[in-house]
């Protein structure tokens, strides 16, 4: 049967992403029990579009599917993210110099308070972390999933780990 | 920030992403200049400590078969047929998707026959064939949550979307400035090929263009009958086919198309 060999090579060149792409589904709904669905319902769409994969990245291509299945879904289920701002500036922290707290801080973050932290960042600065520092994607895989530029995925980047460190930085300072 | 290398190049170097003479430029940079330096101690502890943390997830037991099981009453090929609707009800019953299949081959077959012994009948024929498959996805489309698969309001995000998912790159204008503002797009299928779906909103109402290359039979705009309380329009231009649908007036339907037209029109013959 056709369709049995369709379904054994996708199983075979996209099944191993699986924990990839719940991650990433994890993060982006902040829940368990919607990542499984959009995770599966993802795949389902990754199916129907496996004609039209080209080669190349799959993660990559998978990932894409599973961000435009979580979005779509978080666009009909939830109200927007208050807390997204779209405008790409940099702004710049406030290194007081001296000695270096900061690093005290990250060295002692827990993995609880790093979780808070992560999770109450605005969606499109939580994506482009995950998957850097959970996925270990280049800028230009990162710029293919997300749809924008690599020069906003680097201001994104940028922003987004000035905001984990200052948010750390405050949940921290308010324990010692 | 004194330093003008800090954020231009730290992030870069930490992420292994600058080209090799920069990246020996930086090499020598962090050895003399200390804000550089501190700046890359921080971004690695902050690294550090998102690895320590172990954050990522795994896909919970049973995540993996549910995915298979429901893959396999699934198929490309019928996948395909039922257009961009997924719905979870039909997966779970395969002897009605048996059931959809047979009916579908039968008209397929309908649809072939009629198109080579009966020429006389080929433009109506095919026309409103096209018409229920349009009418089926644009319903679709509003019940099975798939309005979009790319949710924007601005035609120079919704247009680039389109690259490397299709084989064509459809034109794409907001009419926002009429009140029918461009609200997104997804991928949808149509007579078994890929094609554009773009959605714009009237109100409350959506409308669904559906554009793909080719050309119609004729270059005039045509009307169809309403279906089901659904008005449908369809022309081509510049070797496109457009289709429009929705639950919005007739009349307001005709305007909406007039103004695609016109915005279209300055680029395209």
């Amino acid at each position: 049967m056709q369709d049995t060999a369709t379904r054994e090579r996708f199983e075979q060149a996209v099944l191993p992403h699986l924990d990839a792409a719940y991650n990433f589904a994890r993060w982006l709904t902040r829940n368990e029990h919607d990542a499984q669905d959009v995770t599966q319902e993802a795949f389902l769409r990754a199916f129907r579009f496996f004609d039209g994969y080209k080669g190349g990245n799959m993660r990559a291509w998978l990932l894409t599917i599973v961000r435009n299945t979580c979005y779509t879904w978080l666009h009909q289920n939830r109200p927007p993210d208050s807390a997204v701002e779209f405008d790409e500036e940099i702004h710049s922290s406030e290194s007081s110099g001296g000695a270096d707290p900061e690093l005290q801080v990250l060295a002692s973050a827990d993995k609880e308070t790093l979780h808070r932290a992560l999770d109450e960042l605005p969606g499109i600065f939580r994506e482009v972390l995950v998957l850097r520092e959970m996925e270990g994607m280049s800028y230009k895989e990162i710029a293919d999933v997300a749809s924008v530029s690599i020069g906003t995925v680097m201001s994104r980047l940028a922003r987004a780990r000035m905001r984990l460190r200052e948010s750390l930085g405050a949940a921290l300072g308010k324990e010692s | 920030m004194s330093c003008k290398l800090t954020q231009r190049f730290v992030p870069g170097y930490l992420d292994g992403e600058l080209d090799l003479s920069r990246t020996i430029e930086m090499e020598t940079h962090l050895q003399t200049c200390g804000e550089c330096a501190r700046e890359l101690e921080r971004l690695q502890a902050l690294r550090g400590a998102l690895q320590r943390g172990a954050l990522a997830y795994t896909a919970p037991e049973g995540l993996r078969e549910r995915i298979q099981s429901s893959l396999r009453v699934s198929a490309p090929t019928e996948a395909r047929e039922r257009a961009s609707g997924w719905h979870p009800l039909q997966f779970s019953r395969p002897l009605l998707l048996l059931r959809w299949a047979g009916a579908f081959a039968v008209l397929a077959l309908c649809a072939v026959t009629a198109w080579q012994f009966l020429p006389g009948l080929r433009g109506p024929t095919s026309d409103q064939r096209l018409a229920a498959e349009v009418l089926t996805s644009h319903v679709r489309s509003l019940e099975a949550s798939h309005l979009m698969d790319v949710a924007s309001t601005d035609q120079h995000t919704v247009k680039p979307w389109f690259d490397g998912k299709l084989d064509f790159s459809p034109p794409v204008e907001d009419l926002a400035s009429d009140d029918f503002p461009l609200v997104g797009g997804r991928l949808d299928y149509l007579e078994g090929r890929q094609v554009a779906a773009l959605v714009y909103q009237r109100r409350k109402h959506f409308i669904n263009v559906f554009v793909w290359p080719g050309a119609a039979g004729s270059n005039s705009t045509q009307t169809l009958e309403p279906r089901q309380g659904y008005n449908m329009m369809h022309w081509s231009r510049g070797g496109f086919q457009f289709w429009a649908v929705s639950d919005v007036s007739a009349t307001d339907l005709a305007e909406f198309v007039r103004l695609l037209q016109t915005r279209i029109a300055p680029g395209l013959k």
